[in-house]
């Protein structure tokens, strides 16, 4: 048959994971992230992989800390209130350096929630998501092709910083379906000398721990992961930008966001207003070059969020408060119109910059 | 499509377009028979389901048998409280969406002795080349057995779904055809009709044989 599939985003999440060599997963059920368990469930016994459906969100976490430590590549996936389950875990993750990936289609929030799409887990994901300093390197894929790659990306990125990616999608991301090409490369993957694969006798023995009692080695052990992260900062950010050569208003959005807020920028374009779009792929690193590029020539910000607002604090601090920042949401699984995100447009451009 | 029984089932993996057809066959019973149903058995998924497009059954006087409880706070997978209507009212037609794969399609079990016994229905499996767990005719027909074994009953023809959402070419849906055909060949079941969206239709018609137009129900963004 062709090389076109049909995909969920969900499914397109599972199948490139495979591809990356992934042969663990562990998770437990939840809407509106199942169809990647269902994948697994499906696909990983005819590889020769492991599917686990765990006891609990928490156990998924730790069975995945358990093969991580091997040096193999493994993942969970799960939506919002799973995610918080987990956070003990990816903490744990953190502090023993062991890459991994993890995948939230977000929902709406907080507690329970509902099923419906959502980027409210903005501040969970790239602020640190458990107790610690720590950071995870997050991705925030805007169709079901970049569910794919993105999801290979994370796998190359976790191995090469010794920490864990997540993908942060929502619920319509992982739901909508759009034909895919799944013939990208992944690249080999770097050396894991520090797994615990049996000594045989014929090297130290690797330990694989988070726990430090002298606080002047844990110091240590901090500093030396944040030298980690600044590498990240410096060399791993990823946008995409839209029409922001000329433009005075600069809308920022990511995932379904985007996508609603390109459709209100061309609009606004026939009405002869300029305005672009900067689209962070990268959450953390926060892309902040082309905010700080941006802010000294455009008159205004608008952040458009599935969210009360959370990234807009990002926008924020990359633009130095040069320039006013407006919100333009919906919260709850509610996702904005781009008649609304027009609205902010006009609004912006009529205000001139003035807040 | 003509001649329809009256009890039609449509059951496919999931992702395989099974609720448009639903939702395009009742319209189109309907133009034939006075009292129509659509029976949506489908517990499974609580992201796209017949119930949002109530409103236009309504305007159309089909009468939709789901559960009184989808998309609201005790969405729990729970049958409609009037199915026994499927299988009860014999002057009732009515085209029932079976839950995606062999997990949805258990729900059928239970009404399946009476439709059988009744003896007067169509059991369609709904296909899609493009969709990843059924890209071939052998893996095609390996959810059809899983669906047969857990509904208890036994398919009666294939309904050619292949498409690429709103990415399908004319050319896609002409190369879906061998495919199809060799479900039909390993399966001994008879195509029903291939299906297109309305817009492709005028390219395809003299190309496919009992090809059907679709209307699409609305998408999310």
């Amino acid at each position: 048959m062709a090389d076109k599939v049909l995909m969920k985003g969900n499914e397109a999440i599972a199948e490139a994971a495979i591809l990356a060599g992934c042969k663990h997963y562990f998770g437990y059920p939840i809407t509106p992230q199942t169809e990647i368990a269902a994948y697994m469930a499906k696909k990983m016994p005819k590889i020769g992989g492991c599917f686990l459906q765990a006891e609990s969100e928490i156990a998924a976490i730790n069975m995945v800390y358990g093969v991580a430590s091997t040096g193999k590549r493994v993942m969970t996936s799960s939506s919002s209130p799973g995610i918080s389950l987990k956070g003990e875990g990816l903490s744990y993750m953190a502090g023993s350096d062991l890459p991994c990936l993890v995948v939230n289609v977000q929902r709406g929030g907080p507690g329970l929630g509902g099923i419906q799409p959502s980027q409210s887990d903005y501040f969970q994901a790239t602020k640190g998501g458990a107790h610690g300093d720590f950071r995870m390197i997050v991705l925030a894929p805007a169709s079901v092709q970049e569910m794919a790659q993105l999801t290979v990306k994370g796998f190359e990125l976790a191995d090469k910083y010794r920490m864990t990616s997540m993908i942060l999608a929502d619920g319509t991301m992982g739901q909508m379906m759009e034909p895919v090409e799944l013939d990208f490369e992944v690249k080999e993957r770097p050396e894991t000398p520090w797994a615990t694969t049996g000594t045989k006798m014929e090297r130290e023995h690797n330990i694989v721990n988070s726990l430090s009692l002298v606080a002047e080695e844990l110091e240590k052990l901090n500093f030396e992961r944040f030298e980690r992260y600044k590498a990240v900062e410096e060399n791993e950010a990823m946008y995409e930008e839209y029409m922001t050569e000329d433009a005075d208003i600069i809308v920022a959005a990511f995932g379904i966001a985007s996508r609603v807020s390109k459709n209100a920028i061309n609009e606004a374009r026939k009405q002869g207003i300029k305005v672009g779009l900067i689209r962070p792929i990268t959450l953390w690193p926060f892309p902040k070059a082309p905010f700080e590029k941006a802010a000294l020539t455009a008159k205004a910000f608008i952040s458009v969020e599935l969210s009360m607002g959370q990234m807009i604090e990002d926008v924020k601090l990359a633009t130095g408060c040069k320039v006013p920042v407006t919100l333009c949401n919906r919260a709850g699984g509610m996702i904005p119109t781009p008649e609304q995100v027009l609205g902010a447009i006009i609004e912006a451009e009529k205000n001139g910059g003035a807040e | 499509m003509k001649n329809f029984k009256r009890i039609t089932l449509l059951c496919g993996h999931y992702g395989s377009g099974k609720t448009n057809v639903v939702v395009n066959m009742a319209l189109m019973l309907k133009k034939q028979r006075d009292r129509v149903a659509i029976a949506d058995l489908d517990i499974v998924n609580p992201y796209f389901r017949t119930k949002d497009s109530s409103g236009e059954f309504e305007d159309n006087g089909i009468r939709l048998i789901c559960s009184e409880f989808a998309n609201s706070n005790v969405d729990i997978p729970a049958l409609p409280q009037d199915m026994y209507a499927i299988t009860d009212d014999r002057e009732l037609s009515v085209i029932i969406d079976v839950g995606g794969d062999d997990r949805g399609a258990l729900a059928l079990g239970r009404l399946a002795p009476q439709i059988i016994d009744e003896n007067d229905y169509e059991m369609l499996m709904v296909i899609n080349c493009y969709r990843p767990l059924t890209r071939d005719a052998e893996s095609t027909i390996e959810v059809m057995r899983e669906i047969e074994y857990a509904s208890r009953m036994k398919f009666t023809g294939i309904v050619n779904n292949s498409n690429l959402g709103d990415a399908t070419t004319p050319d896609d849906v002409l190369s879906s055809v061998s495919y199809a055909n060799e479900v039909s060949k390993l399966s001994d079941l008879p195509i029903v009709c291939t299906t297109v969206e309305e817009k492709l239709y005028n390219d395809l018609c003299d190309k496919i044989e009992d090809l059907l137009p679709l209307s699409l129900q609305a998408r999310p963004v």
